[in-house]
């Protein structure tokens, strides 16, 4: 176990030189961001030398990879163009998002997982045709209709909440968002539990179970729910970075200044170290959340080992 | 960033705008308890969007940093938000018998927020910093006209300056400086409202970044905190002398990324103030907010300006081509439909907020500027057609909605030529791409070109744009006699004459129509109950500090 968990971090390291570099060379090819600087006036060229020549714009592409992987070592991730550094920016950002991000993978897990086991245990009912039905008119309407709907209902309409999340973001204000932000996912999850549940009451390790008289809520969250859980937890792993990187409708929507946010003025404003610098660690996140998924499913399966 | 317009404009246009001090009003006063409710009172909420540049004087050239500038900072003049007129501030006089050697004599009294003196040398030491070139100041050419600019700030990329301090400059004494000018440039007083001659203190040059992480001013406000990317407190400086005192307790300024959210936030009464009113809301707004709603003229225009450098358009038949392209456009229609007559149909190359007496001349531009698609077809025909037979409008995709009304001018000029493939918009990706490819002169057809002006005067919407080789001629249009008539207009004695030789020049503009003028654009506010007495100045940023909370 422990030898495999560092045979995977030592495989990130290729895998973060090389996302680096792909994102800082697609950054690169956007173009000069110098003459945006200076609006609808030519840049007077002197200035834009002087620019040019601060941020290593006039070195070749190798050699301005070099220096960024350089300061990235010493901590430094570069500079925004509005004068602050990229880590305070993330500093910022990154805990906001996190909170979103849990918020919204705690409707994914409570709500999904029940309502995928609901009806994945009472399949052709009423209630399942109608959970699969609310599940497709969610997953085919897009998030920014859900997002203002839901916001000009709670937010103006009734008042019970605010419109847009202070700076500080609290988890009381991110409930809303959390929501929106989750639905899809959400969605996909409950799709997946039921699947799942379905193929699973039907096994003959459940029939045994059954036949030994077991109580219903055992055989269902002890045997039946755990086996189930191995697509859903595969699923889930891998949304952690998708909501983090991905939440840049939400954030905009609800005006909550973390990562997409960000990362949406750093490619505005063709800023390489804010995108490079969030998107590396958006890279890592998910390395990280793989990582955890493997893990977890020695904990689901005792027929995985890892060596 | 936002279904919407202005920011569009307002981030990509060069800007800033002045905020406007409350000099000469009289609507205002009243005994409406300023003294008392008014005047300790509530803070105004309002929208804001994230500077771009570290906010200095010199380096900011957008709204959302301009905003902040304009109540912190007042300069040697200000520009009447009403009027739009330049008015002295801090200077006492600014004299000149030949249009190039200025006599500044300043106002004694006036005080940094920490306490320092302004006097001539915070003006001096921080026009010969903006200039210099290791500061990489983005409006440092701004001071150009000054003597010994190129010295300080030599125009060869690469070139060592020789000098650090500009010879135009001389003290006289603490309310006394000279400035000479390398040409005569009678509306040069005018230009000294501008954000970037504001004044510096001694803590700035003693130590820059703890300034930039909470500038201190001579404004009507302090900044009580900032923090970047999220919103700025600001409240109302009680040390202020000045005649424009703040007539509520502070601003508090919100970040929005989307105008939207923003707008939502008014209606839920979580906001007062919103300077951006999204296009998707226009047709709701007047129902929402009533006579909150704010729909008055700002100094920018929309223009589509040609490569004059390409082949395509470079012969001296494509004038009738462009005029008759520029008859081919229902101004009218297109201003009604898309934009809810949040623009205005332009007939010159200026903006009705320069007013009669500035320069704004409706219907300068004449028949060349309105629709008339018989007229249309037959002048592009004389011309030789359309080069090639069809051309593309371009535009940058990433911010606002171009898209809606390029489609809509494309659409205007194919109903007139009876062809549907004569005119296709062409999006580009990024802002950034789209100003390198218009920079590097690698247009082929037009392009959308917006203009906001620095400071309201006819010389900002012509010289930087039309004369030879200027700092903004994305056209790359020359033509000798405009040059002539400008560089009388700039050395004329008085400003009337001034004036009057600038529409000379712009008459030029009708027969070579190097762009063509297509809208005046508006600034849009919205605003809660709360809130009293708010305007929109010339700049189109709403004037704070006049601003009531009841």
């Amino acid at each position: 176990m422990g030898r495999y968990v560092i045979r995977r971090l030592l495989q990130m390291i290729p895998v973060f030189i090389g996302s680096t570099f792909l994102i800082f060379f697609m950054v690169y090819a956007l173009g000069d961001p110098v003459a945006a600087l200076f609006g609808d006036r030519a840049p007077d060229p002197a200035t834009a030398a002087q620019i040019r020549n601060d941020l290593h714009l006039n070195d070749p592409l190798w050699k301005q990879y070099l220096i960024y992987m350089k300061n990235i070592f010493t901590g430094d991730f570069g500079t925004a163009f509005n004068g602050e550094s990229v880590t305070s920016l993330m500093g910022s950002a990154f805990p906001v998002t996190i909170r979103l991000t849990i918020v919204a993978i705690l409707f994914e897990i409570v709500i999904g997982i029940s309502l995928g086991v609901l009806t994945g245990m009472r399949r052709g009912k009423p209630d399942d045709t109608g959970v699969l039905l609310l599940t497709l008119i969610v997953i085919s309407v897009p998030t920014f209709v859900t997002g203002y709907v839901l916001q000009y209902l709670f937010g103006v309409q009734w008042g019970w909440v605010s419109p847009s999340v202070s700076p500080e973001a609290p988890f009381n204000e991110l409930i809303l968002p959390g929501l929106v932000l989750a639905l899809v996912s959400l969605a996909y999850v409950t799709r997946l539990t039921r699947t799942s549940i379905a193929e699973n009451t039907r096994a003959d390790y459940l029939r045994t179970a059954v036949a030994k008289g077991l109580p219903r809520h055992r055989i269902i969250i002890r045997h039946l729910l755990r086996n189930s859980l191995i697509p859903v937890v595969t699923f889930i792993g891998t949304d952690v970075g998708f909501l983090m990187g991905g939440a840049i409708v939400t954030e905009r929507i609800f005006n909550i200044h973390g990562v997409g946010y960000q990362l949406y003025q750093g490619i505005l404003r063709n800023n390489a170290p804010t995108v490079v610098g969030f998107v590396t660690i958006l890279v890592l996140v998910f390395l990280i959340a793989n990582l955890l998924v493997d893990l977890l499913y020695a904990v689901l399966d005792p027929r995985i080992r890892y060596a | 960033m936002r279904g919407a317009t202005r920011v569009k404009w307002a981030v990509g246009v060069t800007v800033v705008a002045l905020t406007a001090a409350a000099c000469g009003s009289s609507s205002d006063s009243g005994g409406s308890g300023s003294s008392t409710g008014g005047s300790g009172g509530g803070i105004v909420r309002a929208s804001w969007g994230d500077p771009q540049n570290p906010l200095e004087p010199a380096n900011t050239n957008e709204v959302q940093g301009g905003k902040v500038l304009d109540m912190i900072f007042r300069g040697l003049k200000i520009y009447n938000p009403k009027t739009a007129k330049a008015e002295n501030m801090i200077a006492q006089s600014i004299t000149s018998s030949d249009s190039q050697n200025f006599d500044i004599k300043l106002k004694s009294g006036w005080t940094f927020s920490n306490g320092e003196p302004v006097n001539s040398d915070s003006f001096i030491n921080a026009w010969n910093y903006d200039t210099q070139l290791k500061n990489a100041q983005l409006n440092a050419s701004f001071f150009s006209y000054i003597d010994g600019y190129d010295k300080v700030h030599p125009d060869t990329p690469g070139a060592k300056p020789s000098a650090t301090t500009l010879s135009g400059l001389t003290k006289v004494s603490d309310t006394e400086f000279k400035v000479k000018l390398n040409q005569k440039f009678a509306l040069f007083p005018d230009t000294l409202g501008y954000a970037a001659f504001y004044p510096l203190p001694q803590a700035f040059f003693s130590n820059r970044q703890s300034w930039l992480a909470k500038p201190i001013g001579n404004g009507p406000y302090e900044i009580s905190s900032y923090t970047k990317g999220s919103k700025m407190e600001l409240k109302k400086w009680d040390g202020y002398k000045g005649p424009d005192p703040a007539q509520n307790g502070g601003v508090e300024l919100r970040v929005y990324t989307d105008n939207n959210t923003a707008y939502t936030d008014l209606q839920a009464g979580n906001i007062d103030l919103v300077d951006d009113v999204p296009v998707s809301q226009l047709q709701n707004v007047k129902s929402d907010l009533g006579s909150r709603y704010i729909n008055v003229p700002a100094g920018i225009i929309q223009t589509i300006a040609f490569p004059l450098y390409s082949s395509r358009w470079s012969s001296p038949n494509a004038a009738k081509v462009r005029q008759g392209l520029s008859m081919a456009i229902n101004r009218e229609q297109i201003t009604q439909q898309i934009f809810q007559n949040t623009r205005t149909p332009a007939s010159d190359w200026t903006s009705p907020v320069l007013g009669d007496a500035g320069g704004f001349k409706k219907g300068l531009c004449g028949e060349e500027c309105t629709y008339n698609p018989d007229k249309a077809k037959q002048l592009i025909s004389e011309g030789g057609g359309l080069p090639g037979g069809k051309i593309t409008i371009s535009y940058n995709a990433d911010t606002g909605s171009h898209k809606e009304w390029v489609d809509a001018l494309c659409n205007s000029i194919n109903n007139a030529l009876g062809n549907n493939k004569a005119c296709v918009g062409a999006p580009i990706g990024t802002f950034a791409d789209f100003r390198n490819r218009i920079t590097s002169k690698q247009m082929n057809d037009p392009f959308r070109a917006g203009w906001q002006m620095d400071y309201p005067l006819i010389q900002d919407f012509l010289q930087p744009q039309y004369y030879t080789g200027a700092s903004s001629n994305d056209s790359h249009y020359s033509n000798a006699n405009f040059d002539k008539l400008v560089n009388e207009a700039n050395a004329a004695s008085s400003t009337s004459d001034s004036v009057s030789k600038f529409q000379d020049a712009e008459k030029q503009l009708v027969t070579d129509m190097p762009a063509i003028p297509l809208w005046y654009q508006n600034g849009s506010a919205g605003y809660s109950s709360n809130l009293s007495n708010v305007a929109l100045n010339p700049f189109s940023v709403p004037v704070y500090n006049e601003i009531k909370v009841k």
